[in-house]
């Protein structure tokens, strides 16, 4: 088959990779430079002069602190996740119960819930759980709403694993429970791995509920570090965007390794 | 709403092997789970997320201050809100910032995604940097396309014979079309990779035979992609509703509102009467509203698609 190239297309992609690489090279070019050259040059001009006193800057405006309470919501939202979704999705693929089918309705129902929906409710339920201005509060809500995504990828992930497998186990008098931990987990490494890249990205970027659920310094997400620092310092745009920079660095990791699962799992999304 | 889109595949393919072996023999429900593996995490989600959503309605119909217990009192906070000129303002601005973004990034994002579909390997490596965006968090976002806009610092302030005076949150329409771009900047890749994947999905037999018809690249793109692409579109467009409709992040870092009330959609003035004013009930109402739009809306995207009744793409494929 005769294949003319489509200049078009390619020409619309490149004007895209611009708008989406110049931000991102101005934004990696201003945080190298001292602020005063920055404010003199503008955003858009080559570097020259070098400096990580931005970067230093940003750490001991308190961002160690901040990384580290991320790191325990991320943590526990990924561990959360991993407890509840598996026997979820098992359940959701394998059972016969009508139950269970209005469960994945409920599910699916919850993928358009948004967090603003029911931020006033929150601050009401965790508050008076005693839970206001602590991390645990804001694992909570964040994790529940990692779920109904969560179930819906990695259900799809169980559904291809083959019923030959399921039957040869139930021949051989297996129990749900052994099926589950000696074959679905097993074979739903791609789904899983999926799930936590997923919750991982979403507990790192939450917004909404540390800001309304949280208040103290000792409490504060990168997120929410980032707001203050840009209402506090909004003229110290090198400081500003190396914060950002830090923010992104150990996403940037996760998905340099996971980049297949994640990219794999939220095609399914809308494929399926 | 969302439950028709996504859900509505896999559940019929759970039918479909329900069907194939007779429900209720023995046999079939050796080695089933039963519906008991699914109760840890619904008594989760049901009270962390659909609790709070039934209290959002409750707390519409009362007065709370954050502090004191609430108070019954009717209808007093939907009066309020549907008479507060601010309030009527931000709804049309919700539906405008909406409409932008699904009319700007449906496009783009299809014409990217079939793009990227492709199988060229330069395609690949452009698909990872397009991914970026989708990594950050809107703060990050929010705050960095704040600085880059800066209007003494940013690039419009380098640029005053395309932007003018450089400060493009000083008026309604500027700050408006800061809102859009920034959403499209940061949404239209997860939109792309929904359409790549889709369009990964189409059967290459379809092209060929096309070919074969002496079907032009445009034919092709407009009378097999596009249609192929039906349910991803529909998937896609809810998934952009719905995150119009909660624009929230961007509108408290960009603009806060701003200049005046002219960026104070929705989602922000529920925030501000809940957490500023200590007017919860009001601020439930006004969830509330946006809750029953975002589904009002999506019925109705399903309905007009036809997508409720799950016309297959698979039509004249054996």
């Amino acid at each position: 088959m005769r294949r003319r190239p489509n200049y078009l297309a390619g020409v619309g992609s490149l004007i895209w990779l611009f708008l989406i690489g110049l931000p991102l090279y101005v934004m990696l070019v201003a945080t190298v430079q001292p602020q005063s050259k920055y404010s003199q040059n503008g955003p858009v001009s080559f570097p020259r002069s070098f400096t990580l006193e931005n970067y230093t800057g940003a750490f001991n405006s308190g961002f160690g602190q901040y990384f580290l309470n991320t790191l325990i919501v991320t943590v526990c939202v990924i561990g959360l996740v991993l407890l509840l979704v598996p026997p979820l999705a098992y359940a959701i693929v394998r059972s016969r119960s009508r139950v269970t089918s209005q469960i994945f309705r409920l599910f699916l129902l919850g993928l358009a819930i948004p967090a603003q929906a029911v931020i006033v409710p929150m601050f009401y339920l965790i508050s008076k759980a005693g839970l206001y201005d602590n991390l645990l509060g804001v694992i909570l809500p964040t994790a529940a709403f990692c779920l109904p995504m969560s179930a819906l990828i990695l259900s799809g992930a169980m559904r291809d694993i083959s019923p030959e497998l399921f039957e040869a186990m139930a021949m051989d008098g297996a129990s749900p429970r052994r099926m589950f931990f000696q074959l679905v987990v097993p074979l739903s490494g791609g789904g899983l791995s999926t799930i936590v890249v997923f919750s991982a990205l979403q507990a790192w970027n939450g917004f909404l509920f540390p800001l309304v659920l949280t208040q103290s310094e000792s409490t504060k997400l990168i997120t929410l570090g980032l707001y203050n620092f840009q209402t506090e310092h909004g003229i110290n745009i090198p400081g500003l965007l190396a914060a950002v920079v830090l923010s992104m660095v150990p996403v940037l990791l996760v998905y340099l390794f996971a980049r297949r699962a994640l990219v794999q799992g939220l095609m399914g999304v809308g494929g399926k | 709403m969302t439950t028709q889109m996504t859900s509505t595949p896999p559940a019929a393919g759970n039918g479909k092997t329900a069907r194939r072996r007779p429900d209720g023999s023995y046999v079939a429900q050796v080695g089933r789970p039963g519906f008991a593996w699914a109760l840890p995490a619904t008594f989760f989600f049901a009270v962390f997320a659909i609790a709070p959503l039934i209290m959002v309605a409750v707390l519409s119909f009362m007065s709370w201050n954050g502090l004191g217990s609430p108070q019954w009192v009717g209808t007093d906070n939907w009066s309020r809100v549907l008479d507060d000129p601010v309030m009527i303002k931000s709804i049309w601005l919700t539906l405008l910032v909406t409409v932008l973004g699904v009319a700007i990034q449906t496009p783009l994002s299809i014409l990217l995604g079939v793009w990227a579909a492709g199988q060229q390997r330069n395609r690949a490596v452009l698909s990872v940097i397009y991914f970026i965006p989708l990594l950050l968090s809107s703060t990050a976002v929010s705050v960095l396309w704040r600085a880059l806009l800066d209007p003494n610092f940013g690039i419009p302030a380098q640029a005053t014979w395309l932007f003018g005076d450089g400060n493009l949150f000083g008026k309604q329409a500027s700050a408006i079309g800061v809102l859009a771009f920034v959403a499209t900047w940061q949404f239209t890749p997860f939109h792309t990779l929904i359409y790549q994947g889709a369009a990964r999905a189409i059967p290459s037999v379809l092209y060929q035979a096309a070919e074969i018809d002496g079907a032009g690249r445009y034919r092709k793109f407009f009378h097999i992609t596009l249609p192929q692409l039906r349910n991803s579109i529909v998937t896609s467009m809810i998934l952009m509703i719905v995150g119009g409709l909660t624009t929230f992040e961007t509108v408290l870092i960009l603009t806060q509102g701003g200049p005046g009330t002219d960026t104070t959609i929705s989602a922000y003035y529920m925030y501000q009467k809940a957490f500023k004013s200590f007017d919860f009930g009001a601020a439930a109402a006004i969830a509330l509203a946006l809750v029953v739009a975002a589904t009002i809306i999506s019925l109705i995207v399903v309905r007009v698609s036809g997508y409720d009744k799950m016309r297959g793409t698979m039509e004249g494929l054996s």
